[in-house]
């Protein structure tokens, strides 16, 4: 007998056959034992009779049990009277195991059809309404909590709010502002390089004023804190509930919406005007120095044209936006946080959906807010 | 105390662990014999589940020599390490299943990455492993935030057992489980053992898997093993927590 690699001999005996297994036959070989039973299987119908002899086999676990049941399986159904024999009592046992395996269950694969796209395409739509009135749902949720909170003013979480304020608002500041900064000096830059062309190199301060204050400077620091915060509390919020954290909370008489949510939405519509405010004067200086260094506007001409060309207005505009973005940001943070099922998988997903979502309402909520100040003329 | 044993499948020799300033294991010796089945026990804190983690790898020790299959995994070269990994099968406390995979393909998973077999034998095997753990096919497709906890152990055992490894650690594999499924599951580990030539090295607190699964108990305190022996060495020790542990309440419940 060879040790090194499993094999089955054929042994011709009378009329039937004689299938020798030697050598181990364990997980080890399985590739190699599929082959060999693969090919033994093509023996139904050959002999009236097969024996299948295992006791030259010198290892065997689960794979070449399963193996050796599989082959007898295959042969008796191909009316083949297959019989086990040399079992020693060691592996008796294991194979009485796999023989009450049933015949596994096919796995049903799904074809890609028209009707399966159709559905698909219906349930996406369907999707789509169910997220917006998952969103009124969560802020009518939330406004109820608020409005508790007021009545009974010791049920607030301060702790927790002042928590989530330094994580959303005083840790984020470094990097809003580099990047409004960053921003700041690119417009500027840009507006110069093209300004020039028609002598009109100062106008570049009006442009850089009034872009800040109404739109980038709180659109960008929406979209950074969507990214930035959102996610985290849709993290936070759905490992929460995979690990049943809310149901123990729900269970002790606790709302989370009060306890978990609140503070968090509360701490967002504080940060976001904030972050909003440093980032439009970080963008503003570093599009004064840019306008000072590269376009020759030194600082005295840059803070005269910037008083004509902005009106408080424009900062209103701007700052009003903040915490209305803040308020859909965390809403959408919240209610994906909330709708994470058992698997990581699913968290991944949530998160991401958080950020686009956040991402795409807050944009949307910019056009809204355009329209109305466009029409009452501010 | 040393335990110098012949043919031992893990060789632990003078391990310390520390984390931060407290020592949690602290120059430990511990033989486990090729199939045999090692019941551990020890107060909760004591460092059970940090010895076994030790051993696996996955925490890192300040001092001494582990040598799993007489192979040091410290000088080991990452193909000797994954050699080794082969042939051992762990179950975790929390199971551990991957959540975003069925409990078929928590299953196929180590078979997947490691032989070159047919989508059919996987399947089969699958289905053979489950019921070897005593559950039905039709679990197969479910995930395992979808499975109760006594079923997640199962699983999680089940793709301990997927490689049929020489070597597997449970920890604390009948915790949560209700008396007549932890009973199945003694069984099940004795049925493995027999059958397969396991070797078990077992983290419990079950007096009863003591009793009837374990060939030989190590008693950790300490940081070290005070005690190792057959359940008569540990009835007849008189170290003062063993004779709480072996001789309370609870164990005379379970040895009558």
């Amino acid at each position: 007998m060879v040790s090194g690699a499993p094999t089955l001999e054929r042994i011709a005996r009378g009329n039937g056959l004689a299938l020798c297994a030697a050598g181990p036959w364990t997980a080890r070989f399985a590739p190699l034992l599929e082959q060999i039973v693969d090919d033994a299987e093509k023996l139904t119908g050959s002999r009236p009779n097969i024996f299948i002899d295992v006791s030259q086999v010198s290892k065997l676990d689960t794979f070449g049990a399963w193996l050796i049941e599989r082959l007898r399986r295959s042969l008796t159904e191909g009316g083949v009277e297959a019989k086990i024999a040399g079992l020693s009592a060691d592996y008796s046992s294991l194979v009485d195991e796999v023989r009450r395996v049933k015949a596994t269950p096919a796995l049903d694969t799904t074809s890609v059809t028209i009707t399966g796209m159709l559905d698909q395409v219906g349930r996406s739509m369907v999707g789509i309404g169910a997220t917006i009135v998952g969103l009124i749902d969560m802020l009518g949720a939330v406004l109820a909590a608020s409005g508790r909170v007021m009545i009974h003013p010791r049920s607030f979480r301060l702790t927790s709010t002042v928590h989530h304020l330094e994580q959303v608002c005083w840790r984020a500041v470094p990097i809003v502002v580099l990047i409004t900064f960053l921003i700041g000096c690119i417009i500027s830059q840009q507006g110069i390089f093209h300004f020039r062309k028609f002598g009109a190199d100062i106008f570049v301060v009006d442009m850089l004023g009034v872009l800040v204050l109404r739109e980038i400077g709180v659109l960008l620091v929406a979209i950074m804190v969507a990214g930035r915060s959102g996610s985290a509390y849709t993290a936070e919020l759905g490992s929460m509930k995979m690990r049943e954290e809310i149901d123990a909370l729900r269970t002790m008489g606790f709302d989370p919406i009060e306890v978990l949510i609140l503070p968090r939405m509360l701490a967002l519509v504080i940060a976001l005007p904030i972050l909003a405010f440093l980032g439009a004067i970080a963008a503003l200086y570093g599009g004064g120095l840019v306008a000072w260094f590269y376009g020759g506007v030194d600082p005295d001409a840059f803070l005269l044209r910037l008083r004509d060309a902005i009106s408080i207005d424009h900062f209103t505009v701007g700052i009003i936006k903040a915490p209305v973005m803040a308020a859909v940001i965390g809403i959408v943070a919240c209610v994906e946080g909330l709708a994470v099922q058992g698997s990581a998988e699913s968290l991944g997903q949530h998160t991401t959906s958080s950020v686009v979502k956040g991402i795409f309402f807050v944009i949307v909520m910019d056009g809204v807010f355009a329209i109305f100040f466009a029409s009452i003329g501010m | 105390m040393t335990f110098e044993i012949q043919n031992a499948i893990i060789r632990v020799r003078d391990v310390s662990v520390q984390f931060g300033s407290t020592k949690v294991l602290d120059g430990l010796d511990l033989d486990v014999k090729r199939g045999e089945i090692l019941g551990f026990v020890g107060p909760s804190g004591a460092g059970k589940s940090v010895l076994t983690r030790t051993i696996i790898g996955l925490v890192p020790k300040i001092s001494g020599r582990i040598e799993v299959f007489g192979i040091d995994l410290d000088s080991a070269d990452a193909a000797a390490r994954r050699g080794v990994e082969r042939r051992w099968g762990i179950l975790f406390q929390q199971g551990a299943l991957f959540s975003s995979l069925t409990v078929r393909q928590n299953i196929q998973f180590p078979v997947r990455e490691y032989l070159n077999v047919s989508q059919r034998l996987l399947d089969e095997i699958a289905v053979a492993k489950l019921g070897m753990v005593g559950l039905r096919p039709e679990v197969a497709d479910r995930f395992p935030s979808e499975l109760s906890g006594g079923m997640i152990k199962r699983v999680a055992l089940a793709r301990a057992l997927a490689l049929d490894p020489e070597l597997v650690f449970l920890d604390e594999p009948t915790s949560g489980l209700d008396p007549i499924g932890a009973g199945d599951f003694d069984e099940l580990v004795r049925t493995l053992q027999r059958t397969l030539g396991l070797t078990v090295f077992m983290v419990t607190h079950d007096l009863d898997s003591l009793y009837t699964a374990c060939d030989r108990i190590a008693v950790l305190g300490n940081g070290k093993i005070i005690a190792a022996g057959s359940m008569a060495d540990m009835q007849a020790s008189q170290h003062p927590w063993l004779r709480a542990y072996f001789h309370g309440k609870r164990a005379r419940a379970v040895m009558g």
